[in-house]
């Protein structure tokens, strides 16, 4: 494997680690996010405050919730995996088409 | 760094909704001169945005025990400048606000002040500190990713500590709590956020050499400073999968 393989697979193995390393060794916990975190402290410390304006839509149930998300993360991740490949190809390409024309030059 | 939908009073959300606006509008145009300008662009502006789609959907647990998302902003704003991902990440809020009940319509314009404007202005000052010091281009990705995600969850906890200072301590005593609550959960991811960064530009620098020279991103090669990502053996092995 070449050095620039290995620092590759560091890397992702940091990525990975930082979050399993968390839900291996931390305490028992169930996650909450920290957007429903501040929501309730908001609640806690403001008693008296309404919120004013509520959700134009609501995804129906907490599973068509991630559903969505799920979608927004494929949307992202296909467009992303598309540049990525056609960026690549191109280059191989011109590869190519630089090493065809060092066949005929000489 | 989503705050929900009515929990700014509606002085705060016109208040950061007007604060908001001219850099969004002014991204808008960044985008379409950027667009019409370098046509060849429009595929890295692209990946840019959907970074940022990607990452802004993955909710990841933390050492904290509560789980929170990146915000994938330091990309574009590397690439292509801060101005960029204002109007960028106001899309993925928007998107989030109308179709997941993520964030919200009254609350898009301080979601937006930290995350597409706040976020990209601080990862790309950091990039640009940290590459001028070191002289390499992933270190200042790592720093300019990282702290992107950081700034924009800081800036969240000042917002939410303006709305709702402490009864008792006042706007400080409000600040520490909402940073004990975003900030500290936000350190890890914004750790892997950096080496995301690092992965994605490292494939650029292989892929997409001639955009970065034009952007800036890269010098020409003869007077190259990388450690050296096109060096001849792996290069040509990458390629037999690809070419058919």
């Amino acid at each position: 494997m070449t050095r620039r393989r290995w620092v590759t697979l560091v890397l992702v193995l940091g990525v990975v680690a930082l979050f399993a390393l968390p839900l291996l060794l931390g305490a028992p916990s169930n996650y909450a996010g920290t957007d429903t975190l501040a929501t309730e402290a908001i609640e806690a410390s403001n008693p008296n405050y309404v919120p004013w304006f509520d959700h134009v839509f609501s995804p129906g149930s907490t599973e068509i919730e991630s559903g969505l998300f799920a979608l927004q993360a494929a949307i992202g991740g296909g467009v992303l995996g598309y540049v990525l490949g056609r960026l690549r190809g191109r280059r191989g390409q011109r590869k190519q088409a630089a090493a065809q024309q060092d066949d005929v030059s000489p | 760094m989503h705050i929900a939908e009515g929990f700014l009073p509606p002085a705060h959300a016109i208040g950061w909704t007007i604060a908001a606006a001219p850099f969004v509008v002014h991204g808008a145009r960044a985008v379409v001169k950027e667009v019409r300008e370098n046509p060849e662009s429009t595929l890295l502006l692209g990946a840019a945005g959907a970074f940022t789609f990607v990452l802004s959907a993955i909710k990841l647990p933390s050492v904290t025990g509560s789980s929170s998302h990146p915000t994938g902003t330091g990309v574009g704003a590397i690439l292509f400048r801060p101005p960029v991902m204002a109007l960028l990440g106001t899309v993925v809020l928007l998107f989030q606000a109308l179709l997941l009940a993520h964030g919200g319509i009254t609350t898009l314009g301080a979601n937006a002040f930290s995350m597409a404007i706040v976020g990209p202005w601080a990862g790309y000052g950091a990039y640009r500190l940290a590459r001028r010091t070191s002289g390499n281009l992933l270190v200042g990705v790592f720093a300019g990713m990282a702290l992107a995600d950081l700034a924009t969850y800081v800036t969240t906890s000042l917002q939410l500590a303006l709305a709702f200072p402490d009864a008792s301590s006042g706007f400080l005593g409000a600040a520490v709590k909402f940073l004990g609550v975003f900030a500290v959960t936000q350190v890890p991811l914004a750790i892997a956020e950096g080496l995301l960064g690092v992965l994605l530009f490292r494939v650029l620098t292989v892929n997409a050499r001639p955009e970065l020279e034009r952007l800036g991103v890269l010098k020409p090669l003869p007077v190259d400073d990388e450690p050296a990502p096109t060096a001849p053996h792996p290069a040509p092995r990458e390629d037999d999968g690809v070419i058919p």
